[in-house]
């Protein structure tokens, strides 16, 4: 009861009216402060898109929407378009996505249900130490581990499987589309493995017991109560790492090829838009080139904004048929 | 007493200052003068070195950024910079972009080491160094040449058996001035390659891989069977990689050295008033025929004249006695005929 007593004083209390007073009350004081805080990061991303805007007038001027669409980049006849790269960094997203969502989830799965607490502990620690390795350390063991691998092992056995679909046909040269989003499904999955699992975590106690009283087995406690508990959460994990898969740079312009054609097959090489700004930024010359690459980014901001809408509309449709 | 004390202590002191005042004006103690200069990255090994080296000479702190050719005229034009470097000479356009925001004034190129672009390649079975032809490279590069036997590469290879295997061409995927190199080789040999591609830091390539950096070439290289690439002639030598020789204008088969480069150089006819020249192509013999000169990009007029001194000192000292030091580095060296002609330009700088 000491408790209430003394909640009630306090609002018995009259509130202070000298300024100082009520400054150290911290109410007056951290609301501001806080605000400004969350306002001035908002007033960065603004900036980022207004500077890119404005720079970017050149190309905008010059292609219009057609940018969006055109397959050409000569910068040698002054021709910019970004359908290449835009293909190129959805296709090795999702590739990376597809392989990672599974395998990180399972992981978590493991660590967070069924390892022995000690053990998870260590695990997670060494997992998350991949999250910590730099990008180009990645992008050779792209080139001189995994290309060999991909190219004696797993493309001839694509090929003898699904050979007659488009998406595993044609020549293979190493850097393509494929080995970019495996190098990329590596580099995300950390993200989803230790998010997903703190999640799980999290999931009160109360509900497994309650599941397991009722009968449940282990996994159908997981699987039915867990898992849908932490679902949202979960997605959040996915998000970051989509997030880190559209930007990440250096390791996939070391595996993909750079070439910015549009090919059906994820055997052939590609482009991704933040490999292109990295590659050509330092040595484009002339106010279109520039503001298209700057105009590059912008598109790489609105894929980022456009796919992560997409996700969470799919999230509130699924949530509401399940409910 | 204590009074006394200080005084003589004082007077002590003087002495002291009076003679370090006397020593500084006999032995010229430069307040350090500090310039800033960025662009290509090709030569910012050989430029960190000078710029170390004539620290203790000229007294000049110069800071380089290897930012890029197409950064260092940008730099340099926008005035953020002291001097840039490209490893492409100026546009007409950027010359008198350049004049425009500087009142009238010009920016002045001098060359100041020779680099060169050497054709790799990764064939099973072929150890030799391959001749290649003109028509053979330009073939490749448009992606009219496919196979590695193709006659216009085997008939310049007699006794080299060539296997029936795809050809893999690989290019550099960032802007740089060995792309400027190779294409500007390219669009002087093949009036198709002219047309359709042209030259420049980066172009829209016909057919092949983009490798990011000369290691990003050398490592897909070393991976992908049947593959060529064009790499840096110092990066080939730095990391023993095997290349091949490039028919030049004259004939021979040359196959790229430190020699064979300083040859293309001395192999210009007429070097003009401005040194924006491309010597890919030179008819002369032992001319390495994908060669290149890199520049420093200084403006002709400076409002700071201990800067400007600094200046001229260190482009007079890097074009003579800082050429001793190119070769450890694997650069070729300026012929005598161009540094000569440079330092009547330097002149040029007020």
């Amino acid at each position: 009861m000491a408790s209430s007593t003394y909640i009630s004083d306090l609002l018995r209390r009259e509130p202070s009216k000298t300024f100082w007073g009520r400054l150290k009350g911290g109410d007056e004081l951290s609301y501001p402060i806080t605000l400004a805080c969350t306002v001035s990061i908002l007033l960065i991303v603004a900036l980022i898109v207004a500077e890119l805007w404005s720079h970017s007038q050149a190309t905008v001027q010059k292609f219009g929407l057609g940018f969006l669409t055109s397959r050409t980049w000569d910068p040698n006849d002054g021709v910019f378009g970004a359908l290449p790269f835009i293909y190129g960094t959805c296709v090795t997203s999702a590739v990376a996505l597809l392989i990672a969502i599974p395998l990180g989830v399972a992981a978590a799965i493991f660590l967070a249900e069924m390892a022995p607490p000690k053990a998870s502990n260590l695990l997670t620690f060494l997992i998350e130490l991949l999250a910590a390795v730099p990008s180009v350390i990645y992008g050779l063991l792209g080139i001189f581990v995994l290309l060999p691998i991909i190219r004696d092992y797993l493309v001839p056995a694509l090929r003898a499987a699904f050979g007659y679909v488009p998406l595993f046909s044609g020549p293979f040269y190493g850097v393509s589309l494929l080995s970019a989003g495996l190098v990329l499904s590596v580099m995300v999955v950390p993200f989803i493995i230790s998010v997903s699992r703190e999640v799980l975590l999290a999931v009160p106690t109360d509900q497994r017991e309650a599941a397991l009283a009722l009968g449940a087995t282990k996994w159908e406690t997981t699987w039915d109560i867990v898992l849908p508990n932490a679902s949202t959460g979960i997605l959040g994990s996915v998000f970051l790492s989509l997030a880190r898969a559209l930007g990440e740079t250096m390791a996939v312009t070391m595996v993909i090829g750079n070439t910015p054609k549009i090919a059906a097959s994820l055997f052939s090489p590609g482009y991704s838009i933040a490999a292109v700004i990295a590659n050509e930024f330092a040595e484009a010359s002339g106010t279109l080139y520039i503001s298209s690459l700057i105009f590059l980014g912008l598109v790489l901001f609105g894929l980022t904004i456009v796919i992560n809408a997409i996700a969470r509309i799919l999230i509130i449709v699924t949530t509401r048929t399940a409910a | 007493m204590r009074l006394l004390c200080a005084m003589r202590s004082v007077r002590g002191n003087l002495a002291v200052l009076t003679a370090i005042s006397a020593a500084s004006a006999a032995l010229p103690l430069h307040a350090q003068v500090s310039l800033t200069g960025a662009g290509a990255t090709f030569p910012a090994p050989i430029y960190q070195k000078w710029f170390n080296q004539y620290q203790s000479i000229g007294h000049v702190q110069i800071n380089y950024q290897a930012i890029g050719s197409g950064g260092g005229i940008k730099s340099v034009s926008e005035g953020t910079v002291d001097f840039g470097a490209s490893d492409a000479p100026l546009t007409d356009q950027q010359l008198e972009n350049y004049k425009q925001k500087h009142g009238g004034h010009a920016v002045l190129l001098f060359p100041t080491v020779l680099g060169a672009a050497v054709p790799s390649y990764n064939i099973p079975g072929v150890k030799e160094a391959l001749n290649f032809t003109p028509e053979a490279l330009a073939g490749i590069y448009l992606g009219t040449i496919t196979k590695w036997n193709d006659k216009a590469i085997a008939s310049a290879n007699p006794g080299v058996k060539l296997p029936n295997l795809d050809i893999v061409v690989l290019h550099r995927s960032e802007g740089s001035g060995t792309t400027y190199c190779w294409t500007d080789y390219l669009s002087k040999i093949s009036p198709a390659w002219k047309s359709k591609v042209g030259k420049n830091t980066s172009v829209d390539w016909p057919v092949g891989l983009g490798a990011k950096g000369n290691d990003g070439v050398a490592g897909l290289l070393k991976q992908q069977q049947g593959a060529i690439g064009y790499i840096e002639l110092i990066y080939a030598v730095n990391n023993n990689i095997a290349y091949g020789k490039v028919k030049n204008a004259s004939g021979d088969f040359v196959k790229a050295d430190l020699a064979s480069v300083t040859a293309a150089a001395a192999a210009l006819k007429e070097m003009p008033a401005d040194f924006r020249v491309s010597i890919t192509n030179e008819n002369g013999p032992g001319a390495y025929p994908i060669s290149t000169f890199t520049w420093l990009l200084v403006p002709s007029s400076w409002s700071d004249q201990s800067k400007k001194n600094a200046m001229v000192g260190f482009l007079k000292w890097a074009i003579t006695s800082g050429q001793s030091s190119v070769e450890s580095l694997q650069y070729a060296k300026l012929p005598a005929s161009v540094v000569t002609k440079e330092q009547a330009q330097i002149n040029l700088i007020k």
